[in-house]
């Protein structure tokens, strides 16, 4: 080794030329190199366990997921893999069944209302702590904290906020004679998905905010000089010249917050048991009630591959689109 | 940047700093901007802030006192504290038992991943590192019933049963076994996309040198990447340790119900009730219990978990 950082001393200083000289020759002794010394069969025990493993988890999981869905494995009988016994039946069940519609639409809403209101606060509170304050770092470390934390902790803490009774929204009305806004925020049907997108924007627009003030801090001057000599107001300069310039960093925040969505699960599971109830139902708890509360494994099944091409139909152009643009 | 706006070092000037030399900017409004700042720190903490609180009063204080307020006197009380902690000890002791090598495990795969594909010269890498990357996105009710089904049919007790018989060793970690083999696997591709957009900042001549100079692929990892690889790997840990403490869907699933004694502490506080009446105390205290190992690494190395979650 002592070999190499001399070499890599030598470099780095320019002392030794003929080593990039060179370079390029080198590379074709590489290429006619036998296979065995190749760089490529050196590298595979370094990236090919990992991917293995994964790729079992992940992937091979999935098709034995999309397996099982064609079954009708249900109870503690086992799954008949028998080719001639599979079908899409769960499918047929599940797109004639009600609860799913709802717990399909109420999943769509939760992502939505939940990303694109954290990401408009999130930009808001880039743009406050952006102001050149002082203690930057101590706020920017507070609006953070709540990500932090288990889904199971925040949820026993915004269970309690509602609470009808003891809660301190409630209480706080109360106290302040506004007892007509005290409200029963998770029993009723009406605001139950609201509250749970609202405590769920507390957990996370924090990330927004650090993903939107990386983005600000990379906008160069001379966009900001531009929008001054033409004299634009703030507002404009904001819409105008700011927020079109944070469409990477509003879409790497985007699909960050979805994949957090998709996770709500633990959070609804925690305040609600396995039993949300029509107006927070989502597919994700769905499924996790019908494969392990009721024991419908195929039927769960199929709900999770719905569940994964939703998310397919999310990712695959973002991962094209980093792809094109090297990112990748 | 908490210092005064005085300093013309360009690194140093945010966004607003070029707004203003255009916005008058009256001491009215900078005012306002800090009342914000503060309410904005009202929001964020008040459910921390009446959640402890409410964890060190009596029922009796907790009825008759606003949630906000500190308990006084005789509503001051450490019940809920040592309950909450005699109820979780054992599942704080798993959690423990389960994040720490499923952390190690899965940021070292992912730097050996990234440092494979990234560093090492060999074409028709982008489909691996999509299938890679891919990874991170996938919702885990997808793989959820196969899961179960891996960890009902491969018998990890059975399997170490050997192991059972040395002292401190239980047969109910067969269990966190399982988890920490799921957790590691599933922590693979965000690990090594951490990993991937730190290494693909290694200039390629450091590298080419050692590589003109003979250096195997492992020496060039054991000896260059790695000992650059610090940084981000403290990243790594934070990160993933987080995400693996405050798992609650993979233990609900691998875990058997009713096996309390294998039950990482988010299962544990979950379970959590105060027995008839309902003491939201209790479950408070549980919850900072809970929480205390992520609020500590966070606070620590906050900064760095900030840039982590950035990149």
């Amino acid at each position: 080794m002592q070999r190499i950082y001399r070499k890599l001393k030598r470099l780095v200083s320019g002392e030794d030329e003929s080593l990039r000289a060179d370079g390029g020759t080198t590379v074709e002794h590489a290429e006619s190199e036998s296979l065995l010394s190749s760089e490529f069969v050196q590298s595979l025990p370094f990236w090919l366990p990992p991917f293995l493993l994964m790729g079992f988890f992940v992937y091979g999981a999935i098709g034995w997921n999309f397996i099982i869905s064609l079954t009708d494995f249900e109870t503690f009988q086992l799954p008949t893999y028998k080719l001639s016994a599979l079908d899409f039946e769960m499918y047929r069940q599940l797109f004639n069944d009600p609860g799913f519609w709802t717990a399909a639409r109420n999943t769509l809403v939760l992502l939505v209302a939940f990303t694109g209101l954290c990401l408009v606060f999130g930009l808001i509170l880039a743009i406050i702590v952006d102001r050149d304050i002082r203690f930057e770092n101590t706020f920017r470390t507070i609006y953070l904290l709540p990500m932090s934390l288990s889904f199971v902790v925040t949820a026993k803490f915004w269970a309690w906020m509602y609470n009808f009774n003891s809660g301190m929204i409630n209480v706080t009305f109360r106290s302040f004679g506004l007892d007509f806004l005290a409200h029963q925020w998770i029993s009723d049907p009406t605001t139950k998905l609201a509250a749970v997108i609202f405590a769920l924007i507390w957990q996370f627009s924090g990330y927004a905010m650090v993903v939107y003030l990386a983005g600000l801090r990379a906008i160069p001057d001379e966009h900001f000089e531009a929008a001054r000599v033409d004299g634009a107001s703030t507002w404009r300069m904001y819409r105008r010249v700011i927020v079109p310039q944070l469409r990477a960093s509003t879409v790497s925040a985007a699909v960050v917050l979805m994949v957090f969505a998709l996770k709500a699960f633990d959070f609804l599971y925690v305040m609600f048991g396995r039993q949300p109830g029509p107006a927070a139902d989502i597919l994700a708890t769905m499924m996790y009630r019908e494969a392990f509360g009721s024991l419908h494994w195929a039927y769960g099944s199929a709900i999770a591959i719905v569940l994964f091409v939703m998310a397919l139909a999310v990712v695959t152009p973002y991962l094209y689109n980093e792809y094109r643009r090297g990112e990748l | 940047m908490s210092g005064t706006p005085a300093a013309p070092d360009p690194e140093n000037r945010t966004w607003t700093d070029r707004v203003r030399r255009s916005v008058r900017t009256t001491s009215t409004s900078r005012a306002l901007l800090y009342v914000v700042l503060f309410a904005l720190v009202a929001f964020y903490l008040a459910p921390l802030e009446a959640g402890i609180m409410t964890a060190f009063k009596t029922q009796n204080a907790f009825n008759t006192s606003l949630p906000f307020f500190p308990p006084l006197g005789d509503g001051f009380t450490l019940e809920a504290w040592r309950v909450a902690l005699d109820k979780l000890q054992s599942g704080l002791v798993n959690s423990l038992l389960l994040a720490i090598p499923a952390t190690v495990l899965s940021a070292t795969l992912g730097s050996f991943a990234a440092y494979g594909i990234t560093n090492v010269d060999w074409k028709y890498q982008m489909p691996i590192v999509a299938l890679f990357v891919a990874g991170i996105f996938i919702p885990y009710q997808a793989v959820l019933v196969p899961l179960a089904r891996l960890f009902t049919i491969v018998d990890t007790q059975a399997l170490l049963s050997p192991l059972w018989g040395l002292p401190f060793m239980h047969e109910y970690y067969a269990n966190l076994i399982n988890l920490i083999i799921a957790h590691t696997a599933y922590g693979i591709p965000i690990t090594f996309l951490l990993f991937r957009s730190y290494y693909r900042n290694f200039s390629d001549e450091m590298l080419e040198a050692a590589r003109l100079d003979g250096a195997s692929v492992f020496s060039i990892y054991r000896n260059i990447v790695l000992p650059l690889s610090k940084p981000m790997f403290a990243v790594t840990l934070i990160y993933q340790f987080t995400q693996v403490w405050n798992d609650l869907l993979f233990a609900l699933v691998i875990i058997p119900s009713g096996s309390g004694s294998s039950a990482p502490v988010t299962v544990a506080l979950n379970n959590l009730s105060g027995g008839i009446i309902q003491s939201f105390g209790l479950q408070m205290a549980g919850a900072f219990i809970a929480a205390i190992p992520t609020l500590i690494v966070y606070v620590l190395f906050g900064d760095q978990f900030a840039k982590g979650v950035a990149s």
